[in-house]
């Protein structure tokens, strides 16, 4: 008797999200089954992957990422305008790191002309950053978010303590969210249930478990993002089915094996082969978790990434 | 697990009244009521309804359905009843379920309704001869009526077997006997056979101050044990339904659980 491989089905579905305007609009999400498990169920949206620009020059990141934009760092639309038709990003991902206190503190009114200026001479899809700080958070995206009114961008991140007026403004705007909660799946649903209590449309929500980078934790990454996808499809728990986001770049170009030369190091290797091999084996592994948006930052690691995804669409 | 809004009863009085006056208004309330609480279901028992069964049971679930999205539970033993309400069910939001046959010769038929609409249907497990000692008569009397189920070509995962919950107040020894009986059902078949109770009856005869704690405790026992579905008060058991989900790790645990 000839073998059939056995079949496993879901109840749920991951939501579908779209992103951008007009023919530059790019969908990830909608799967009823796991990472590139298009034998078993559909498996039809490619992941996205947005390349990372900052509103400042990119004066902290290393050596071997910062000089593919050494001569565009200085300027964000010139950054994002590379991305886009020099490099053929399907999205640019804004992070407004200038506004953190201790990185600048531009102001919200500033941020906000930067998103406009570089919204403005791009027609891929818009992601939009905080730095990360709670408080500056609320103020800068409240007014990004008003600039980009109805242009479906993405504004990110809505955490724990800050997600009220974040996700208002989102939501006044008709934008989509990126919900950050800290490595627990727990306070993952939690942060979705308030959010949507606030009368924020479920399918306009990303999930953002927290990244980290291979070596530096990935693994409860990992098991808290498989955790969230199998809710999602096993339980058909509707707060847990959003697409998921990969905060690739800024995890990877931070940590010791990324920075360290190969005169320090010489056991470890090419310092370029090495940190971008390590950003694109972050990112995939991300990917066979259930990530559907990674944001990152080489343009190799990229590619990477987007030829590994083609094999196995 | 599935719950089976009971409070639509014949018993009741203000639904007694609403029925004998077709006054959709108090009907409709409490199937709102029930539905926004939780019922995947709602249960229209109308009782042994001998005189006018059939318009009365084709009333309530036109009723049901013109104010919820969700099947009705047909509960009666009036076959011609059953069937006129079958033929007005909108299955759009759920298949009905029949409420019921048994190893009672005279509830045989309603399996002949269950393989002609398509429908699901509540085996309860008692026979001619009284109530059932235990688990193990419980069981035999399953199997009875599954084969004949099978007969009449219900295929089994329609079927839903009903141990027959007992008062608590006059035999206690039953309450212990009917959990076990849950576990039982199960390994009758493979799949396991789906089961159901009609939770409020172990509360039957006690003040009334203490029957929601004894149902909703019960309840947990009997989830525990896998119990498939419950007509019950939802409004009474929807916590303890969430609860237990999220301790069985049925559903993922969110400090707003029981929100959702």
């Amino acid at each position: 008797m000839a073998f059939t491989a056995p079949k496993e089905t879901f109840s749920g579905k991951v939501y579908n999200v779209d992103i951008g305007l007009s023919d530059k609009i790019v969908n990830f999400g909608g799967a009823n089954t796991l990472s590139f498990h298009s034998f078993e169920g559909e498996y039809t949206n490619k992941p996205a992957i947005a390349y990372e620009i900052q509103d400042i020059p990119p004066d902290d990141w290393p050596e071997t990422v910062k000089s593919v934009y050494s001569s565009v760092g200085d300027d964000p639309v010139k950054w994002a305008k590379y991305c886009q038709d020099d490099l053929n990003a399907s999205a640019i991902a804004l992070r407004l790191s200038g506004t953190h206190p201790d990185n600048g503190d531009l102001s919200a009114d500033q941020a906000a002309e930067t998103v406009r200026k570089v919204f403005d001479n791009i027609n891929v899809p818009l992601i939009i950053l905080g730095s990360n700080h709670i408080e500056k958070d609320s103020e800068v995206l409240v007014k990004a978010a008003e600039v980009v009114k109805d242009k479906n961008c993405i504004l990110g991140k809505a955490q724990e303590t800050n997600f009220k007026t974040i996700a208002a403004a989102a939501m006044a705007n008709n934008l989509k969210l990126i919900a950050m909660s800290e490595l627990d799946i727990n306070l993952s649903k939690q942060l979705n249930i308030m959010i949507t209590q606030m009368g924020f449309d479920k399918e306009k929500l990303i999930i953002d478990p927290m990244c980290s980078a291979l070596g530096y934790g990935i693994e409860y990454t990992y098991s808290v993002m498989e955790r969230i996808r199998l809710a999602a499809l096993t339980q058909n728990d509707v707060t847990m089915q959003q697409p998921m986001y990969g905060d690739v770049g800024m995890y990877v170009w931070k940590i010791k094996e990324v920075q360290a030369g190969e005169d320090a190091e010489p056991d470890w290797g090419s310092i370029k082969e090495r940190s971008i091999s390590w950003e694109a084996l972050t990112a995939t592994t991300l990917l066979m978790s259930g990530t559907e948006l990674l944001v990152m930052r080489h343009p190799e690691a990229v590619k990477a990434v987007e030829s590994f995804v083609d094999e196995m669409m | 697990m599935l719950i089976i809004g009971e409070k639509l009863s014949i018993i009741a009085k203000r639904v007694r009244e609403a029925m004998m006056n077709r006054d959709k208004g108090p009907i409709k309330e409490i199937a709102r009521v029930q539905f926004e609480a939780g019922a995947g279901m709602i249960d229209a028992n109308i009782g042994p309804a001998e005189d006018g069964g059939e318009s009365l049971m084709e009333w309530m679930v036109t009723t049901i359905q013109e104010e919820v999205n969700a099947p009705v539970c047909l509960d009666t033993t009036n076959y011609q009843a059953l069937e006129a309400g079958l033929k007005v069910h909108n299955n759009e939001w759920g298949r009905p379920l029949l409420n019921s046959t048994s190893n009672d010769p005279e509830r045989f038929p309603i399996l002949e309704l269950a393989a002609k609409y398509n429908c699901e249907i509540i085996g309860l497990t008692v026979g001619k001869g009284g109530l059932p000692a235990d688990a193990e008569e419980r069981a035999a009397i399953a199997a009875e009526i599954m084969a004949r189920a099978m007969e009449y070509g219900v295929p089994m995962e329609d079927v839903y077997l009903d141990p027959l919950v007992l008062q608590i107040a006059t035999t206690q020894d039953q309450a212990l006997k009917v959990v076990q009986t849950i576990k039982m059902f199960q390994e009758l078949n493979d799949p396991p056979m789906k089961t159901v109770v009609g939770l409020s009856n172990i509360s039957n005869g006690c003040p009334k101050a203490i029957r929601s704690i004894l149902d909703t405790h019960y309840l947990a026992l009997l989830i525990y044990e896998g119990l498939t579905a419950a007509i019950a008060d939802t409004k009474e058991v929807i916590t303890t339904v969430k609860t237990i989900d999220a301790i069985m790790g049925n559903t993922l645990y969110a400090h707003s659980y029981l929100e959702m």
